[in-house]
Parts: structure tokens; sequence; C-alpha cells
């Protein structure tokens, strides 16, 4: 296992695929594979693409990608879709906008499913963006969809974090207030040449004009038009790249790297330790059935869950 | 808790837009459990399969009805193999006249599937003959 990591730092793009595939499906030995690239990692810049299904973020993320790609980087991909919650299964659709960058050597795509676990999909792409990082792509973008704990959760694997707005999705801000609203280092008002993007950013603007921002970065605002003019489109996400190098630039700046690198560190313990002590702990109750059974407990009013938690926890931890 | 899950890819090659018969495909293999990446039309073999290493998925599933896949089919396998990566298994469905069909499973198709296929032996054959691999 180790000798995939071996690979992927290599630029092997089989054995980099197959240790994604491998985190994502929670190997165990796969942990001895990012023991040995993990020194390595750090070198990418991060970025994190978030908004609401439909906002046009996978567009936006492959002209980017033809973006960063002029300015001669190299870009790897991670795209993040939802699990079904009944069937287990995932339909992974973002690649069909990134087609035209398939044969293209630096560039790396990449879909992952969320799978639902807890902490799961933190997990496999906190893990997966260390591996594009060994490979050496100088940019990685993250593209996480939807709504809640998912797409904050960016927050701790990005350094640069892009909200994607759209006009007539309903009351905008009010529903994005909470969260999303905070963790933008950069608005990107799409579809812009649609009805309700002037309200849309007159909103956001007076969001952050009511804001501080103790980072010393205020988050601009960028309208992008829609991407059936190309040239305009191209013209815009230039614009976009510009703010993304900026941001950059201003977190290497201000010493403000380090903040986001701790962020990093702190999650991925946090999931490290989930793995190692409370996962274990879990299969284990549901193999001896006595999860089951704390369940009917439970329900029949027996005890609480507190009481149940300290009496596993005294057992497990030796306390 | 490891949990191997099928990956499978879904892509139309070649100059056909019909692919209502691909997406109803790809939200059946949702529905049995699978991970699909669809990829839409009008692809390259070489677009089909860089996406499939990149991707690493266990199967790629070509859909043609425009009546190239003597030469489009074989190409993505022949392509896989060069690559090293003839352990993805590759299928084929759509019209495909019965002569055809000996030439394609030749050229390393491991199945393929016409008109009347029923959605269900689809998903059989894949749970039969598809394990994730090692």
């Amino acid at each position: 296992m180790e000798e995939l990591g071996k690979r992927a730092m290599a630029g092997d793009i089989r054995a980099a695929s197959r240790l994604i595939r491998n985190i994502e499906d929670d190997i165990p030995e796969t942990t001895k594979a990012i023991k040995h690239i993990f020194p390595y990692t750090g070198k990418a810049h991060v970025v994190g693409i978030t908004g609401s299904p439909g906002a046009g973020k996978s567009t936006i993320t492959d002209q980017l990608i033809f973006t960063m790609r002029q300015r001669e980087k190299t870009v790897g991909v991670l795209a993040v879709d939802p699990t079904s919650p009944f069937t287990g299964g995932a339909l992974l659709g973002d690649r069909i906008r990134m087609l035209r960058h398939a044969e293209d050597k630096g560039v790396f795509v990449r879909s992952l499913a969320t799978r639902g676990a807890m902490g799961g999909l933190s997990k496999a792409v906190g893990d997966g963006i260390h591996v594009l990082d060994v490979m050496g792509k100088d940019i990685i973008l993250v593209e996480t969809v939807g709504v809640g704990q998912q797409e904050v959760d960016i927050i701790n694997h990005a350094h640069t974090v892009i909200v994607v707005l759209v006009p007539g999705m309903g009351d905008e801000v009010q529903a994005i207030k909470a969260g999303l609203m905070e963790i933008a280092d950069i608005f990107v008002i799409n579809k812009a040449d649609k009805d309700g993007a002037r309200k849309l950013y007159k909103e956001t603007l007076n969001m952050l004009n009511s804001g501080n921002f103790p980072n010393g970065w205020r988050p601009p605002i960028l309208m992008l038009e829609s991407s059936l003019e190309p040239h305009s489109f191209a013209a815009s996400v230039e614009k976009l790249c510009d703010k993304i190098d900026e941001h950059y630039k201003h977190l290497v700046e201000r010493h403000q790297l380090k903040e986001r690198a701790i962020r990093k560190v702190i999650t991925e313990m946090n999931d490290a330790l989930r793995a190692a002590i409370l996962e274990p702990v879990l299969s284990e109750l549901a193999a001896t059935g006595e999860f089951d059974f704390m369940v009917e407990k439970l329900l029949s009013k027996e005890t609480d869950p507190y009481s149940l938690a300290e009496e596993i926890s005294k057992k497990y931890l030796n306390k | 808790m490891a949990d191997r899950k099928i990956r499978i890819l879904l892509a139309k090659p070649g100059l056909d837009g019909h692919d209502r018969g691909a997406r109803v495909l790809a939200r059946t293999f949702r529905d049995a459990g699978f991970e699909v990446i669809y990829t839409g039309c009008h692809q390259t073999p070489e677009q089909i399969v860089g996406a499939a290493i990149q991707e690493d998925v266990d199967m790629v599933g070509l859909s043609c009805l425009s009546g190239a896949h003597r030469y489009l089919f074989p190409a993505v396998a022949q392509q896989l193999q060069e690559q090293g990566a003839d352990d993805i298994t590759v299928v084929g469905g759509g019209i495909i006249p019965e002569q055809d069909m000996q030439p394609l499973y030749d050229a390393g198709l491991k199945a393929l599937f016409t008109p009347g296929a029923t959605l269900d032996s689809i998903v059989d054959w894949i749970n039969e003959n598809i394990k994730p691999r090692d």
C-alpha cells in the first residue's frame, strides 16, 4: 500500500486514482500510504467552490481549469456529489462539464460521492487533496454541492473559498445567511444576465457592508454572465482567477496561511481519532447486537443515551 | 468500515446525441447501489479512456446508436489495454446487428446489450460479473 503512495508521488495516474479509491472505500491499509505521503503535502493552493445545486459550479470549474492551464499551472479537481441515502448509489455528473480537459496530462479530475458516513466527506476529501498535492498539482479545485454541514466543512481544507450564488432561487441571502456567507473569500454571482442579479448583488453587498474583516480581506463580489456568451464568460473567469491568486498572495503576505493549515490539521486529527477510537467501538457494538439492544432500552425509557454512553466509555476507555 | 463499491463510467462515444438510454441506465445503476460517472455525449475514445483511468472505475459502459460501434467500442478496449488498464471491463449497448457481435467480443468487450434487454438483466449481469478490483 505504501508502494501506491510512492507511485502516486512519481506521477503514476493509475496509482493515484487507485489510492483515492482506497481512501473512499476506507480500506484499512490505506493509512500506510497516507503516512508515507503526508510529509510531502501542503504545497498546492487549495480552492473550494461551493453553492447550491445548479448554480453553475462545474461550468465555472471547467473554465477555471482552462484559464489556469493557460497560465501554465497544473490542476487537480475533486468534484463531490451526493450519495443516495436510500440505495447507497450515486450519480456523479460534474465531469460532463469538464470533458475538454480529459486528454490534458496537466489536469486530473476525480468525482467523489459523499457516502454519507459520519465525517466521511471530510476524510475522503482531506486525504484526496493530499494525493493530488503530492502528484504535484499547483492548484486543487474542490467542488462541493449542497447545503448544510458539508459545504461549511470545505473551509477546513481550502485556502480560498468561492461561494457561487445565482439569482432567482428565492430569498437567497436569507437562506444562506448562516454559515455559507461567512466562509466565502470570494463571492460569485453566476448567471448575472438573469432577472434579480442586481438585487442579489445589492443584498450581498449590504451584508458585507455590515461585516468587519479582521483578516484585512474583504470578499469581493464578481458577476459572471451566461456561459452561452463564451467571450464575456471567459473574460469574467479570468478576473475570478486573478482574485484567487490575489487572495492567496494576501494569505502569504499577511502570514495567514498558517491559520488555514492549523484548521486543516485539527480537522484531520479529529477524523483520525474518530476512525481510530469511535468507529471500532461502534462496529463492535453493532456486531455483538449490543447497539440494537441499547436502542430497545432507550425506546422503553429504561435508561437514557447519556448513561449508556458513560457505561460504554468506562468499558473502553478504562475510566 | 471498508466498503468497496462498484464504480461505473457511462459514456456515449462518437457523433450520437441519443442519450435517453444512457441516462435511464445511469439512474438505474445509482438505484442499484453503484457509483456512476456519467460523462455525456460526443466523446472520443481517448476522452473516455482518460476519464475511466482517473476515476478508477471497474467497468466502462458504452452506448452507441449511430452505427459506429464497430470502430468506437474496440478503440476504447484497445486504448485501455495500451494504458495497462485492461482490468477495467468494457461493455456496450445500442443497436448492434447480430453479425457485429462476434468481432466486438473478439475486440475485448465482455457483454453487449441490445434493444429489449431489461434493466434488471443488465444490473444482474453487473452484480454477477463485476467485482470491485482489490
